[in-house]
C-alpha cells in the first residue's frame, strides 16, 4: 500500500550535533531583562496578560494600574525565562526609575518594549518620557533592541490606520535620531515598530517577533523543521509555545509561499487562543491550562492540517496537500520527530540531567 | 460560492470548470433543500392567481423566495434590534459593534450562503401595513414560513405589543399556517425575575386580544433572547425546526448515530449562521452548543487562511508523482470536510463533518471515540447519506 512508501524514508536529522550545540548553550541561560514601559493606561499589562496569561482581550478592562515595577518571570519554552519588568507609566514612577533606580532597572536589559498608545492626547510629553528612557536604556544597555509599540490602532477608522501608524512611526524615529546625535551615542538604534491591538491578531505578530529574537537555538530549531517539511512534503510548519501559542520558528514550502494570506501566523496564534478559551469553559478547566492534544481537519481536495502536542513546551502545526495516506505518514513522522525536538524543553531534558 | 469548511474545490479552480465530488452521490451544486410545510406551495398557487394586486411603491419586491429555502422575516418596532441580531447571526458581527449601525427603513434582503432565506423588515413609522393599499400583502407574506417579531425589552412595550396584536390577527385571517415567534429582545442584564415577568405580561396581553377575537389557539411562540450571548442563536435554530417537515425523522437520524457511535451529543448546524436545525433525542445544553459552534468557527477560519487559494498546476502534478503515483483526487478519503480534535482530559473528542455546502454535523463524542475514528467516519458517512437524502425527499417538487 501506499502507506509504506509514506514511511519508508527516514527522518535524516542532526541529532548529533543538534543535542551537544544545545547543551552547551543551555548551561548559561539568559538572564536579560526584557522591559515593558509605556505611559500609564497605553496597555503594557493588557498585552501581557492576554500573551501570557491567556486572558482575552475583555477581561482586561478589569485589570488595575500597575504600581511600581510589576516583575514577572514568564517560562517561555524550557530554557527561557523572560524577566518581564512590567513598569508602571505614572509620571512619579517614572521620574524614579530615570533618577534614583537608573541603573538597577536599566542595565542588563536585552529588550526594551516600549508602548505608545495611539489615543494618547499628550503626544509631546509621551516623546519626552520615551527620549529621557532612550537616554538611560543606551547608557546602561547599549546593545538593547528596541521594539516600539503604537498601541490602541482598533481605536483609529481603519481607512486612516496605515497613514496614522506611519506618521508615528516618523515622529518616534525623528525624536530617536535627534537624541543620538544629540547625545554622541556611537551606535546605531536597533529599533523595530509594530501596530498592535489587543483586539485583534497584530498583538500577536509583534510579540512573536520579540520572542523571536529571544529564542536560543534558532537555528537548530529552523533547520529542524526545514528537514522535517521537506520530508512530509509539508506546505507550511508552525511551531508554537504552549502557553502563548506564539509562533516560535517556522517553515514553509516553495509553494506555500504564495499563500496570499500574509499575516497567516499571527491569524492562527489568535484563533487557536480564542478556541482554547472556548474549551476551558467548556470542560471547566483553569485557562492557562493546556487544552488539546490534536486537532485535525481534512479539507476535501484543497489541503489538510494537524496541529498537536509536540514536545513538552510546545504545538506543531502542520499544513499539507490533500491525501490520506501522505496525511497519516505525516503524523507518524511528526510523533517520530518529537524525539529531535526534546531540546526545546529546556536544560533538564535536553542536558540529560 | 465554495464551501466555507473546505470541501472540494481544488480542481474547479484550477481547471475552471466544476467537477463537483467524484465519490459523493450528488453533486456539490445540488445543496439540501428544505420544503416549509404545506403552506409554502398552498401560498405560491394563490399568488400566481392574485398576480394584479397593487404594489408598494417604496417596498422593494422581496422576490421569490430561494427554491426551496424556509424563509424568515423580522418585523418590529424601530431600534429593537432587528439589524443587529442579522449582523451578528448573518455576518459576524462582534455584538459590541452593533451600536454603530446605522437604522435603516426598508426591506433589507440578505442573501447569502445559508440554508435560510431571511429577510429584515424595517417598516417606516405610523404605517399599517395591512390598511393601506399600497402594500401587497400577499407578496410579503405569501411565501413565509415565520414571521418573528421583535420586542425591546428594556424598553417601553406596550405599542410593539399593539402592533403585533394587529399583525398576528391580521394575518390569523388570511396566512393561519405563518408561525409567530415573538423575540423579547436585549434581555441581558435583566434579573432572571423580571425577564419572567416581562415574558408573561407579554404572553397574556397578546393571548387575551387574540381571544377577545376567537383565535385560541394561535402558531404564537415566545424566547427570551440577546445579542450578547447565544440566546439568540437557541432562538433561531427552535424557529427553524418549527419549520422543517417530518423534523422528528431528522431527529431520529441523529439520535440513532449517537447510539451507534456512543457520541454524547450530535447538531446538525447551518455553517453560516451557527444555527442548529436538528439535534438528537439527548437534552440539549448550552455548553455542549457552545463549543460545537465555536468549533464551526475555528474550522471556518484556519480554511480562510489555507483553503482560499489556489495551488499552481505544476505543484498540483508533483504531489500525483512518487510515491504516490496517484491522482490528487484520488488520495483523498472524502470531498468534504472532515475534522476532530482530542481534549487534553481525553474525554469528549468533538467531531465535524460537512454534509453539503450549508450543512455540517457536529459531535461530541465520548472518551475513546477517537481511537475508533475510522469505524466512526464509516457511520457518520451512513448518517450523512440519509440527511442528503431526507433532504432530497422534502424538497418541494
Ligand atoms: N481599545 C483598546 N483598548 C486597550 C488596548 N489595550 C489595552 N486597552 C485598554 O486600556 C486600558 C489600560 O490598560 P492597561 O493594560 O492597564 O495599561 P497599562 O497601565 O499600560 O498597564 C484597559 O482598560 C484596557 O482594556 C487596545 O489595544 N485597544
Ligand atoms: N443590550 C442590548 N442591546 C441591543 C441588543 N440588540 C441590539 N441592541 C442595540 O439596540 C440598538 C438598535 O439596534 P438596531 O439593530 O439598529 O435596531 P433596528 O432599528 O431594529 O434595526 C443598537 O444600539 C444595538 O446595539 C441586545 O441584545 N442587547
Ligand atoms: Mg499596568
Ligand atoms: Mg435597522
Amino acid at each position: 500500500m501506499d502507506f509504506e512508501a509514506a514511511t519508508a524514508p527516514s527522518l535524516a536529522m542532526s541529532q548529533g550535533p543538534a543535542s551537544s550545540d544545545v547543551k552547551s548553550e543551555v548551561k548559561k541561560p539568559k538572564k536579560k531583562k526584557v522591559l515593558l514601559m509605556g505611559k500609564s493606561g497605553s496597555g503594557k499589562s493588557s498585552m501581557r496578560s492576554i500573551i501570557f496569561s491567556n486572558y482575552i482581550a475583555r477581561d482586561t478592562r478589569r485589570l488595575g494600574a500597575t504600581i511600581d515595577i510589576d516583575l514577572s518571570h514568564v517560562k517561555f519554552l524550557g530554557n527561557l525565562t523572560l524577566n518581564l519588568w512590567d513598569c508602571g507609566g505614572q509620571e512619579a514612577f517614572m521620574e524614579n526609575y530615570l533618577s534614583q533606580q537608573r541603573v538597577h532597572v536599566f542595565s542588563n536589559v536585552g529588550v526594551l518594549i516600549y508602548v505608545f498608545d495611539i489615543e494618547s492626547r499628550d503626544v509631546d510629553r509621551d516623546m519626552a518620557t520615551y527620549v529621557s528612557v532612550m537616554s538611560a536604556l543606551t547608557q546602561f544597555s547599549p546593545t538593547a533592541k528596541v521594539y516600539v509599540l503604537i498601541h490602541k490602532m482598533d481605536l483609529i477608522m481603519t481607512h486612516v490606520r496605515e497613514a496614522v501608524f506611519m506618521e508615528r512611526v516618523r515622529l518616534v524615529r525623528q525624536k530617536t535620531a535627534e537624541f543620538v546625535q544629540g547625545s554622541g551615542f556611537n551606535r546605531e538604534v536597533d529599533l523595530t515598530p509594530f501596530a498592535t491591538s489587543i483586539w485583534d491578531q497584530s498583538l500577536y505578530k509583534a510579540w512573536a517577533s520579540i520572542i523571536h529574537d529571544l529564542v536560543p537555538n534558532l537555528s537548530v530549531i529552523e533547520s529542524q523543521l526545514e528537514s522535517l517539511g521537506i520530508l512530509i512534503e509539508a506546505e507550511e510548519l508552525l511551531l508554537f509555545e504552549r502557553t502563548s501559542f506564539l509562533v516560535v520558528s517556522n517553515w514553509t514550502s516553495s509553494e506555500g509561499q504564495n499563500n496570499p494570506t500574509t499575516d497567516r501566523q499571527e491569524r492562527i496564534s489568535n484563533i487557536l487562543k480564542h478556541f482554547k478559551q472556548s474549551i476551558s469553559r467548556f470542560t471547566g478547566t483553569p485557562r492557562n491550562a493546556e487544552q488539546f492534544m490534536l486537532m485535525e481537519h481534512k479539507a476535501g481536495g484543497r489541503f489538510s492540517i494537524f496541529c498537536l502536542k509536540f514536545t513538552t513546551n510546545t504545538y506543531l502545526m502542520v499544513i499539507l496537500p490533500p491525501g490520506e495516506a501522505r496525511f497519516n505518514a505525516a503524523k507518524m513522522n511528526c510523533q517520530i520527530a518529537r524525539e529531535s525536538f526534546k531540546f526545546l524543553d529546556g536544560p533538564i531534558s535536553g542536558a540529560g540531567q | 460560492m465554495s464551501s466555507r469548511l473546505g470541501g472540494w474545490d481544488i480542481t474547479s479552480k484550477l481547471e475552471g470548470i466544476h467537477e463537483g465530488p467524484r465519490r459523493g452521490q450528488s453533486s456539490s451544486l445540488s445543496p439540501a433543500q428544505l420544503n416549509l410545510e404545506r403552506v409554502f406551495e398552498q401560498s405560491r398557487q394563490r399568488q400566481q392567481q392574485q398576480k394584479n394586486g397593487p404594489k408598494a411603491p417604496d417596498l422593494p419586491n422581496p422576490g421569490p423566495p430561494t427554491k426551496g429555502k424556509p424563509r424568515l422575516l423580522l418585523m418590529g418596532q424601530r431600534r429593537s434590534g432587528k439589524s443587529s441580531i442579522s449582523s451578528v447571526v448573518f455576518h459576524k458581527l462582534p455584538p459590541s459593534e452593533t451600536l454603530f449601525l446605522e437604522s435603516t427603513a426598508r426591506i433589507q434582503k440578505d442573501s447569502m450562503a445559508s440554508f435560510m432565506d431571511f429577510q429584515v423588515w424595517d417598516f417606516p413609522g405610523q404605517i399599517d401595513i395591512f390598511e393601506n393599499p399600497t402594500f401587497d400583502i400577499d407578496a410579503m407574506f405569501g411565501e413565509i414560513g415565520a414571521l418573528i417579531w421583535v420586542i425591546d425589552a428594556q424598553d417601553d412595550y406596550l405599542e410593539a405589543v399593539a402592533r403585533l396584536n394587529v399583525t398576528i390577527l391580521n394575518l390569523q385571517r388570511t396566512y393561519p399556517n405563518i408561525k409567530i415567534e415573538v423575540f423579547i429582545h436585549k434581555v441581558d442584564g435583566l434579573s432572571d425575575d423580571y425577564k419572567q415577568d416581562i415574558q408573561r405580561d407579554i404572553t397574556i396581553r397578546i393571548q387575551d386580544e387574540l381571544s377577545d377575537h376567537g383565535f385560541e389557539n394561535a402558531p404564537v411562540r415566545f424566547h427570551l433572547t440577546s445579542i450578547y450571548n447565544h440566546s439568540i442563536f437557541e432562538a433561531f435554530s427552535k424557529v427553524i425546526q418549527k419549520l422543517i417537515p417530518r423534523l422528528g425523522s431528522l431527529e431520529a437520524m441523529l439520535t440513532n448515530l449517537c447510539r451507534t457511535c456512543r457520541f454524547e451529543k450530535a447538531y446538525l448546524f447551518d455553517v453560516l449562521s451557527k444555527i442548529y436545525i436538528a439535534t438528537d433525542s439527548a437534552p440539549a445544553d448550552m455548553a455542549s452548543y457552545e463549543i460545537c459552534s465555536d468549533y464551526i468557527d475555528v474550522i471556518i477560519d484556519i480554511t480562510e487562511v489555507y483553503g482560499s487559494w489556489p495551488r499552481s498546476k505544476g505543484y498540483r502534478e508533483s504531489l500525483e508523482g512518487e510515491p504516490w503515483n496517484q491522482k490528487l483526487e484520488d488520495q483523498v478519503a472524502s470531498n468534504w470536510a472532515e475534522s476532530c480534535m482530542v481534549l487534553s482530559d481525553g474525554n469528549r473528542p468533538i467531531m465535524l463533518r460537512e454534509v453539503d455546502k450549508y450543512l455540517a454535523l457536529v459531535a461530541i463524542m465520548k472518551e475513546d471515540s477517537y481511537d475508533k475514528m475510522p469505524l466512526v467516519n464509516m457511520n457518520v458517512e451512513v448518517v450523512v447519506d440519509g440527511l442528503k437524502e431526507f433532504f432530497e425527499i422534502t424538497k418541494p417538487k
